[in-house]
């Protein structure tokens, strides 16, 4: 299964960051891949709940991710299901943060990880993180003969 | 098969360390069967089933000569698991460091109205 996961040590109290996670008001300040602005965010935070987030990027493009909010628990974890919105997108996707506690402030725990089917759920997610050097190696090696 | 499909059947075929050897000498030049076992202890029947799960996943194809089975790398579906990677590294590295600095501010503010 494809994932991708990211640690944060932020010097900020857990409920903050959680706040930030789960508000209309926190997201706004920081989802999207460059410094431009996220213009739309509208955020049911249950579960059950959706979001919608549009941000402008930079360049001037637009791009709205959606998603529907699959675990709640203050101010522990959010999990998640998201989306590019329009056709022609990444079939749905998860994410899963997690926070943790340490001495001055919140270890964040990120990851974005295909929705797996009932086939690939077991076992390949250990292996995976063993791989990526590898892969990558390979394939540096790989797109410079292409 | 869909791409979703497709990058979980590519990176299942990478957990392997005996399918990353074969496809890190595939990296080098096009090799046989047997050159391809020969580096490892194991026997033809196990090369054959990692060659079969690395063919499944479109990551080598199979041509045969006479006797002699050749196996080359076919780089696309390791190109688009790169692709998936990248693409998401980057837009979550850049939103995770604004969450970070986002918070950091909250938690100054915080602490003076506190005081």
């Amino acid at each position: 299964m494809t994932s991708l996961t990211l640690v944060r040590r932020i010097k900020a109290r857990p409920a903050i960051v959680f706040e930030a996670l789960v508000t209309a008001e926190g997201i706004a300040q920081w989802w999207g891949p460059d410094a431009g602005p996220v213009v739309v965010a509208e955020v049911d935070a249950r579960v059950g709940g959706r979001f919608k987030v549009r941000f402008r990027m930079l360049s001037g493009s637009e791009h709205e991710t959606t998603g529907e909010f699959l675990e709640i628990v203050p101010p522990e974890r959010v999990s998640m299901t998201w989306q590019w919105a329009g056709e022609d997108a990444d079939p749905e996707s998860r994410i899963d943060i997690v926070l943790r506690a340490i001495g001055d402030g919140t270890e964040l725990t990120f990851t974005h990880a295909q929705l797996p089917d009932a086939k690939t759920r077991d076992g390949h997610v250990k292996g995976w993180n063993g791989s990526l050097d590898k892969l990558e190696a390979i394939f540096a090696k790989g797109e410079a003969g292409v | 098969m869909n791409q979703a499909e497709r990058l979980d059947r590519t990176f299942a075929a990478l957990t392997d360390p005996t399918r990353r050897a074969i496809l890190a000498r595939l990296e080098r030049a096009d090799a046989s069967v047997s050159e391809l076992a020969k580096p490892h202890a194991i026997k033809l029947p196990a090369i054959m089933k990692h060659l079969g799960i690395l063919d499944d996943a479109g990551l080598i194809t199979r041509s045969k000569t006479g006797r002699t089975v050749t196996v080359r790398l076919s780089p696309k579906p390791m190109r688009e698991a790169m692709e998936w990677l990248r693409r998401y590294e980057r837009f979550w590295n850049t939103s995770l460091d604004r969450l970070t600095a986002y918070a950091e501010a909250k938690e100054t503010q915080a602490r003076r109205s506190d005081k």
